[in-house]
């Protein structure tokens, strides 16, 4: 009471003032969201341009021979499967060995090493390669597995593909680790657990759902990756499972078939392009539902 | 509960609280832990200063006072939960079965199986019903399947949620109400056995149906637990403890048994707390 009458809240409120003050603000609005707006629509209009062109000339050039015919010289009706093969070993061998090196990493940062120099160096480094261009990842698998090792071999497109998921790995890991509240943690070791247990009887099963979407969004990133894979395992026309031998993928063969002068190797291009953008939706969906089903 | 009431009921020296009847059975059985000269540091920030108190055995020790007065900070002294954090450390002595507790030697993992923890929130693991318990004594025990089975059951009973959960133990916890939740924590914890159990607010995230639970579950373990308990209602206190310490700045100011700190405060703070007057 004391207060109220001791201060005065200055000079009277101005109706003309406010209603100026409130007209310039509603322009500044209309302003800020025309550009919001056109920002948004230019956005999809490119992204549906390219979404239309693809699914218009990738289904044009779709087949079964896509899938049942390995790539062969134009003109003579070949497809895709070697490719098709190729991208799927590599992708998925690159994940399995890079995800549960990014995953003790995260988990080491989460953990072990919230604050530590050694923890902030491992995550800076990590945020680095983590933007890497990922023909930098190529060319160093290039020196370091393929010059010495005499030659471009799957191992080596591996390689590359796996160091591209173990930062990807190591973020989402992390962060789904520091989502844990700090309670359920106490409330582990209350029990009397030893920390190791608490982390992976607890923890990772409290963030499995978050780290799965990781690894699958790490997924559909190498899978669509054609520079790392130039340096290491280059390419092959024929059948090929052989990992220590120079293997097929679909970015690299859609990257010779799309520069060709032949008709029928770019239409396969288009097609593997489509094969890709498909399979790469279809991780992120079921990423996405993955996520939204979390706890 | 109107302030009127309870300066009246602080004042008059009748039995009663603010309408709350504290208990009268003024005598405290020997100290289960007994804590000696203990200060407590967050970094250079002194949060307990030289506190002396004993947890008398298998009774409810009460501790009130305004937020930041380190009543919750002594309790996470007396499972060393603040281990956990670097740049915590306490000082003084927390003796129990002839042991200091807050001494580096200590087994953490043992003496967390023979203090238990219940908190604020509920904290159920994201798993089944049963496996939330068995973890717990899968810790410390080999027990067979039906060892385990029977446990389960028994510590479930005691905790009050046997009825509502038998049919669905092989269901995720996360599914049970706030109050199940909590009464299943209690149930984890007691499912370890051990000898002292800690209750840091457990009922001020519940209603107060699962509260009245809770309360008479406390009432209900002290034939077997040490037990002390953190609390902002002082009702509850009255409720639940046998003996009450009031916090204020990082000391103990009191402790007395509960009728009697109530209606009888002999330190001007805590007269001024307990009427309402601070905190």
């Amino acid at each position: 009471m004391a207060l109220s009458s001791m201060m005065s809240p200055g000079p009277r409120k101005d109706a003309a003032v406010a209603a100026r003050l409130g007209a310039k603000r509603k322009r500044a609005d209309i302003i800020i969201r025309t550009l919001c707006i056109l920002a948004t629509v230019l956005g999809l209009v490119l992204l549906a341009s390219i979404l239309a062109t693809l699914f218009y000339r990738g289904i044009e050039a779709m087949s079964l021979r896509v899938f049942t015919h390995v790539t062969a010289p134009p003109g003579s009706e070949g497809g895709l499967l070697n490719a098709i093969v190729g991208s799927l070993i590599q992708s998925l061998l690159g994940t399995a060995i890079g995800t549960p090196i990014g995953m003790l990493v995260g988990t080491y940062l989460a953990e072990y090493a919230k604050d530590s120099w050694l923890g902030n160096a491992v995550r800076f480094v990590s945020d680095i390669l983590l933007s890497a261009p990922s023909i930098l990842i190529g060319l160093f698998v290039y020196q370091i597995l393929v010059l010495p090792f005499g030659g471009f071999s799957g191992w080596a497109g591996v390689a590359a593909l796996a160091i591209i998921v173990i930062p990807i790995v190591v973020r989402t890991t992390e962060d789904m680790l520091q989502l844990i509240p700090n309670t359920l943690r106490e409330a582990v070791m209350g029990l009397g657990a030893p920390k190791w247990k608490m982390i992976t009887l607890i923890c990772w099963r409290s963030a499995i759902a978050g780290i799965v979407t990781g690894v699958l969004l790490a997924v559909a990133r190498v899978a669509g990756e054609t520079a790392p894979l130039l340096f290491t395992s280059l390419g092959n026309n024929a059948w090929s499972t052989d990992l220590s031998k120079p293997m097929s993928s679909l970015p690299v063969t859609i990257y010779s078939f799309a520069g060709s002068p032949f008709e029928d190797w770019i239409a396969l291009a288009w097609a593997g392009a489509l094969i890709i953008t498909l399979g790469v939706l279809a991780l992120n969906i079921v990423a996405r539902t993955l996520l939204r089903s979390r706890i | 509960m109107s302030l009127s009431t309870e300066t009246k009921g602080a004042t008059s020296g009748a039995q009663s609280f603010g309408g709350m009847q504290a208990r009268s059975d003024a005598a405290l059985n020997d100290a289960r832990i007994a804590i000696s000269n203990l200060d407590f540091f967050y970094a250079d920030n002194r949060a307990l200063k030289a506190i002396n108190l004993n947890l008398p055995d298998r009774q409810v020790t009460g501790m009130i006072g305004p937020s930041g007065c380190g009543k919750s900070t002594l309790l996470r002294v007396l499972n060393r939960m603040y281990s956990l954090y670097p740049g915590q450390r306490a000082t003084g002595e927390v003796m129990m079965d002839g042991e200091n507790i807050i001494s580096d030697s200590v087994d953490l993992n043992a003496l967390r199986a023979k203090i238990g923890m219940v908190f604020q929130k509920p904290t159920p693991f994201p798993m089944t019903i049963y496996e939330n318990i068995a973890f717990g004594i899968r810790l410390h025990e080999n027990l067979s399947k039906s060892e385990m089975g029977e446990r389960i059951e028994w510590a479930l009973t005691r905790a009050a949620l046997w009825n509502e959960v038998k049919d669905r133990l092989d269901r995720s916890a996360l599914g049970l109400s706030g109050g199940q939740q909590q009464r299943l924590c209690i149930a984890r914890s007691i499912a370890v056995r051990p000898e002292v159990i800690l209750f840091d607010e457990p009922t001020s995230a519940l209603d107060p149906i699962s509260t009245l639970k809770i309360e008479e579950l406390i009432d209900e373990l002290k034939r077997d637990f040490t037990i002390a308990i953190v609390t902002h209602n002082m009702q509850q206190a009255a409720r639940c403890a046998d003996q009450v310490a009031f916090f204020y700045l990082g000391e103990l100011i009191e402790v007395a048994p509960a009728a009697q700190l109530f209606t009888a405060p002999k330190h001007p703070k805590t007269q001024e707390y307990i009427t309402g007057r601070f905190g």
